[in-house]
């Protein structure tokens, strides 16, 4: 275990960092990008399911020869997958990367003072 | 019966030596990684999270290794060949779940962790009960995962090399649990991962080259490939459509979408899962690697579809034919023959036998995985942390992780032997549905929900947990569901007079997921506790800025 005033002086860093206007701003846009997607994919892929159950014939409409709904819906779920998995990571370099490689630095000097 | 004379595949000798030789290959491959590994583990962060030292792309090709199992690769493909489009939906809910593990959990859970799901939980809780609870559902998911492998492992290795007997199956379950007990003890993380690389590339080659031979048949036109599925199965369109497999009545579709949760929500609590986020240096290359994983599962999935489809399109899946009766498991394994040029070419030989080592690598990556999970957990968290709390050198815990293994991988042998004679597919369902509703709930209050405490957690976890385990006790996978047509029970216990299920669906997501969420609520305002919260300012920082995270 660490001794007490080296974990003091932990606390005191992390309390530093929490305080910084650039934490609030770096918990805004992860919050704000995470949360709404989230939901989004989550109702997205529930639609799918709902409608494997009780929207059938919809499903079993033909599209392109044998191609029906159903199976244009599931590789939509693959496509929307990626694109989110994709706008994710360009949110998190742009956005937050910075941000938090500039706190993680504050933490350091915080510790050392 | 006499499976040998239903499938000639692996079982004819000239096929069986290709096989058996490409089988050793495996092991031989595995063995040297393993020693090489044992030569770099020095440390517990070697030990347990191989140092933390790969990249985002090595842990992703390790992520996709440990999570796409047999069931994946054989079930999967094996349900579109039998049951068509109903097959696919597994596959869909397995990927989209990789979206809650990037977006809530994967950088919080590196940032914040240390070697086990546990460490992340007790951050700022109290360490004796919250690891208690973690270790026990992480113990308890990740053996309810290894007996369905070891089973599986069992069947399909003795369907490739044509081992029929129970005895025979026995030994196949034997050697498997003794290699991964020496994955395990051996090469810890480091090892692990190395395996679960190389049975994905192995994996990925593998289905690239059978979907491209697949599609090569079909003129790579997809309508012509659904539509020779739909013709040559006789089921028409409606092989195409949904319903063959889930919802047939109300229930089966109440049944359908509790699965679906179970399977979108489990995953990011699945504990092997969650561990493999401690390899990496930083939260970013965790990122790195969900992304990549995302890529190489989805990927995969979309190529099972070929594989499915082809395997229903060219080879016989009728009521009585060997794919039938092996479940599906068998259809990649036989399409690849077909594909190669037809029993008994030179082509069809190797690539089965090709296929048939893939799933083998696939069983092995993935048993390994799970192995290490419960062997950490035990170590770090209950002797380490619980029972001596906190007395032990870092090198006597790396033993303790050691004969762990041991330990887990004896009872896993000898829980799988007599269950063999069980339907426990139901497993990897279950573990899904305990994740789901022990793990995840748990995972994000501690992340997201300031107030949540250690009884919070205490009750989130065993809530949860038990929870799923008993309602899917007294469900119809359990006891009493009898096939309508053959009269034969489908149930664990095959015994078709014993029928104590109330339970009316397979799945118990639905209800145990949201009571997982609940008990957490309840326990958490049912106590007097504010500590955790004092210290919630200093987990947030930790998980969104990676500031004191372990190097």
């Amino acid at each position: 275990m660490q001794d007490d005033a080296l974990s003091e002086r932990n606390r005191r860093a992390y309390e530093a960092v929490h305080e910084a206007d650039d934490f609030a701003l770096l918990k805004k846009r992860y919050k704000n990008f995470a949360l709404p997607w989230t939901i989004a994919f989550m109702a997205w892929y529930l639609l799918y399911v709902v409608c494997n159950n009780w929207a059938r014939d919809f499903m079993s409409t033909k599209l392109v020869g044998h191609v029906n709904v159903a199976l244009v819906f599931g590789l939509l779920q693959f496509v929307s997958t990626f694109v989110i998995a994709w706008l994710y990571g360009r949110h998190a370099n742009r956005q937050l990367d910075p941000l938090a490689d500039g706190l993680n630095a504050k933490y350091k000097r915080e510790r050392r003072r | 019966m006499n499976v040998s004379l239903m499938i000639p595949l692996a079982a004819e000798p000239g096929n069986r030596n290709v096989t058996v030789a490409l089988f050793l290959a495996v092991v031989a491959v595995t063995l040297y990684i393993t020693y090489w590994a044992s030569r770099h583990t020095k440390s517990a962060s070697d030990y347990y999270a191989g140092g933390r030292t790969f990249s985002g792309a090595q842990n992703g090709l390790a992520v996709a290794g440990d999570y796409m199992s047999a069931a994946s690769f054989l079930g999967i493909s094996g349900q579109i060949a039998l049951y068509g489009y109903d097959g696919f939906l597994y596959s869909i809910g397995f990927l989209v779940a990789w979206l809650v593990a990037l977006l809530l959990i994967a950088e919080l859970m590196r940032n914040s962790g240390r070697y086990t799901m546990a460490d992340q939980l007790a951050y700022r809780m109290r360490q004796k009960p919250v690891r208690t609870a973690a270790a026990t559902s992480t113990i308890v998911v990740s053996i309810f995962y290894l007996l369905a492998q070891m089973v599986g492992a069992g069947t399909i290795v003795g369907l490739l090399l044509g081992i029929t007997s129970t005895s025979g199956k026995a030994v196949v379950i034997a050697i498997v649990g003794v290699l991964m007990v020496f994955y395990v003890t051996v090469g810890g993380m480091k090892g692990t991962t190395w395996v679960q690389i190389v049975k994905a590339v192995l994996l990925m080659s593998g289905t690239v080259l059978i979907t491209f031979l697949v599609a090569l048949k079909f003129d790579f036109n997809i309508s012509k490939l659904l539509g020779a599925a739909a013709d040559h199965t006789g089921k028409g369109e409606a092989f195409l459509q949904p319903g063959l497999l889930y919802g047939k009545d109300l229930t089966g579709q109440i049944d359908f979408l509790s699965l679906a949760l179970a399977l979108v929500l489990g995953t990011a609590g699945l504990p092997h899962i969650l561990i493999r986020f401690y390899t990496v240096p930083n939260a970013k290359a965790a990122r790195r690697s969900v992304q990549w994983a995302i890529g190489l599962i989805g990927t995969f999935y979309l190529m099972t579809l070929a594989l499915g489809f082809g395997a229903a399109a060219l080879l016989d899946t009728g009521k009585d034919s060997a794919i039938a009766k092996s479940k599906g498991n068998i259809a990649s394994i036989a399409l690849s023959e077909n594909v190669g040029g037809g029993p008994g070419s030179f082509g069809g030989t190797l690539l089965l036998a090709l296929i048939a080592a893939v799933a083998f690598a696939t069983i092995l990556a993935v048993v390994a995985g799970l192995t290490l999970t419960s062997a950490s957990s035990f170590a770090h968290d209950l002797y380490s942390n619980v029972f001596v709390r906190g007395k032990v050198s870092e090198k006597q815990e790396i033993r303790v992780a050691r004969y762990a293994a041991g330990g887990i991988g004896a009872i896993a042998i000898a829980l799988a032997i007599p269950a063999q004679k069980l339907n426990i597919a139901f497993l990897v369902a279950l573990a899904f549905a305990v994740a789901a509703s022990a793990n995840l709930p748990a995972l994000l209050f501690n992340l997201f929900w300031p107030r949540f405490n250690t009884r919070g957690a205490t009750w989130s976890i065993y809530g949860g947990l038990l929870t799923a385990v008993v309602l899917v006790f007294f469900s119809p996978v359990v006891s009493g569901k009898v096939d309508p047509k053959t009269g034969a029970s489908l149930s664990m216990f095959t015994d078709t007079g014993i029928d104590f299920h109330w339970f009316p669906l397979d799945n118990p997501g639905i209800i145990s997921i949201p009571a997982g969420f609940l008990f957490g609520i309840i326990g958490t305002l049912l106590s007097k506790d504010r500590s955790s919260e004092a210290r919630y300012g200093e987990l947030e920082v930790r998980a969104l800025t990676g500031a004191g995270a372990e190097q």
